[in-house]
């Protein structure tokens, strides 16, 4: 596992950073940018599991077409995290599998 | 020039069946297929083995599609014996919801008349609201009961495909895909299908074409006025265990996908999606599982049903070119097992099968007319 975020921001310090929830846990991270930007500067690698075999993902397109990206934001199963703006406070849990339909 | 002891056009699930049936038996086949940009029924269809409800009046229909959905736990076992691939057939049985006392009434009707045309032996039971939701809990207030058999079932159609041409190949099968035939000769006893220019020759031919049956049949003297039915579909993301069961229109997905299907139009050769018709899929289903209404849709398609005029099949032995047979339906799926056991023997030589005197193609007339209403979908 890389201890280090693989991605940093060009202009660094520009932003300011909130505070969000990430699988129960406080996070900080840069503000104005996609909920899968922000987690992946603040070093988050696996946001989710695949349904069939369980396999780790994270982001890959960043635009809306892959759904690699998926999270469960705000309550909101199967949200794809590059398309939803982080908000302070936002509580965001990893997408573990098959989403619950009831 | 190639020589097999049998050529199949279409590497459908119809073709690839009687392809698979006829190489166990020792055949020497080839399969001639068309490119990807063929219509295909094969890789849009909803997967469904359903049985109960289909066939009033056309007994022989209802038996021929009753065998086969019995055969098709021997199909499923060698498929996965044969090609470590499990097609996920699920013969727990399916439920047919009724949004009325009346349409309730019609169906409970229906099922009578087909299981006294049967002889009786055809087991499904009728489900008010209260006994519906002992086996379905999800189902909305709008149903008022359904209609369930054991009989029925659900399979991935894709996944049945795939494992037909693995099998085909397994069992020594040639299957040439971009080879759309042009047009077949017969002399001498020998037929020869013209690709390009190549020639593919054989003392058989089956005819599985699906649509492209309908300009090929006339060329070995036989009749097969099929025309394109189209439908679409839905599938949702993949959930959590929503079903055990099928019903008509929506079924889980091995993977979890809700499918939602499906429509009936006729709209020529056209196989794309209309708002207005999804619309109404996705009201009908909401409608059965008001839980539906939260899932996100991934895919919307639509894809061509190969429709005769009366809906029902074609199997029939061409008189004045023998060894041609011509094999084309709409539930490529259920009747896969026939297909295989029942239709690829009685192409090899053994006596036809008794329900196919019912599924000759000159029982429709030779020149056009205007196609009845149909009867067909598969649960009705």
């Amino acid at each position: 596992m890389p201890t280090e975020p693989l991605f940093r921001p060009i202009s660094a310090g520009a932003e300011p950073f909130i505070d969000v929830e990430f699988d129960g846990r406080r996070l900080a991270v840069p503000g104005q940018r996609s909920v899968a930007a922000a987690l992946l500067v603040a070093g988050v690698s696996r946001f989710r599991s695949t349904p069939v075999s369980g396999a780790p993902r994270a982001p890959y397109c960043m635009m809306g077409v892959c759904f690699e990206c998926l999270l469960e934001i705000d309550g909101v199963a199967n949200t794809q995290a590059c398309l939803v703006t982080i908000q302070p406070g936002m509580k965001i849990r990893s997408q573990e599998g098959a989403r619950r339909a009831v | 020039m190639f020589s097999s002891d049998v050529i199949v056009i279409g590497g459908g699930l119809v073709g690839t069946a009687v392809a698979y049936g006829l190489g166990q038996l020792g055949k020497k086949v080839m399969v001639l297929d068309e490119g990807d940009d063929a219509f295909r029924a094969s890789r849009g269809n909803f997967g469904l083995i359903w049985v109960h409800g289909k066939g009033r009046g056309v007994p022989h229909y209802a038996r021929w599609t009753r065998e086969s959905a019995r055969q098709w736990p021997a199909l499923a076992a060698r498929l996965q014996d044969e090609t470590d691939i499990d097609v996920q057939a699920r013969q727990n049985g399916a439920f047919n919801l009724c949004f009325s006392e009346a349409e309730l009434e019609a169906r409970s009707e229906r099922l009578a008349t087909v299981r006294d045309e049967v002889g009786g032996d055809y087991p499904y039971e009728i489900l008010d609201r209260a006994a519906l939701l002992q086996r379905l809990p999800h189902v909305g207030p709008k149903v008022v009961g359904a209609s369930y058999s054991p009989m029925d079932g659900h399979v991935n159609p894709l996944k049945l495909l795939r494992a037909l041409h693995s099998a085909c190949n397994q069992r020594g099968v040639m299957l040439k895909t971009g080879h759309g035939v042009e047009r077949i000769t017969h002399a001498d006893g020998v037929f020869t299908a013209h690709v390009r220019d190549q020639q593919f020759r054989a003392p058989k031919l089956v005819l599985a074409a699906g649509l492209g049956n309908a300009r090929l049949a006339g060329q070995v003297g036989l009749h097969a006025p099929v025309r394109p039915n189209r439908g679409q579909l839905i599938v949702t993301e993949r959930c959590e265990k929503l079903f055990d069961y099928p019903t008509g229109h929506i079924r889980q997905t091995d993977e979890g996908g809700i499918q939602i299907g499906e429509s009936m139009e006729d709209a020529g050769f056209d196989d794309s999606t209309t708002t207005s018709t999804l619309a109404e899929l996705a009201r009908r289903a909401v409608a059965s599982f008001p839980m539906l209404g939260r899932l996100n849709v991934v895919r919307v398609w639509g894809a061509l049903r190969v429709m005769t005029p009366d809906g029902y099949p074609i199997y029939q032995e061409s008189t004045s070119c023998p060894g041609a047979y011509v094999v084309t339906c709409h539930s490529g799926v259920t009747l896969a097992a026939a297909h295989a056991f029942r239709i690829a023997p009685w192409i090899n030589g053994a006596a036809a099968p008794e329900e196919l005197d019912a599924f000759r193609g000159d029982r429709f007339p030779a020149a056009e007319h205007p196609a009845q209403a149909l009867d067909h979908h598969h649960a009705y």
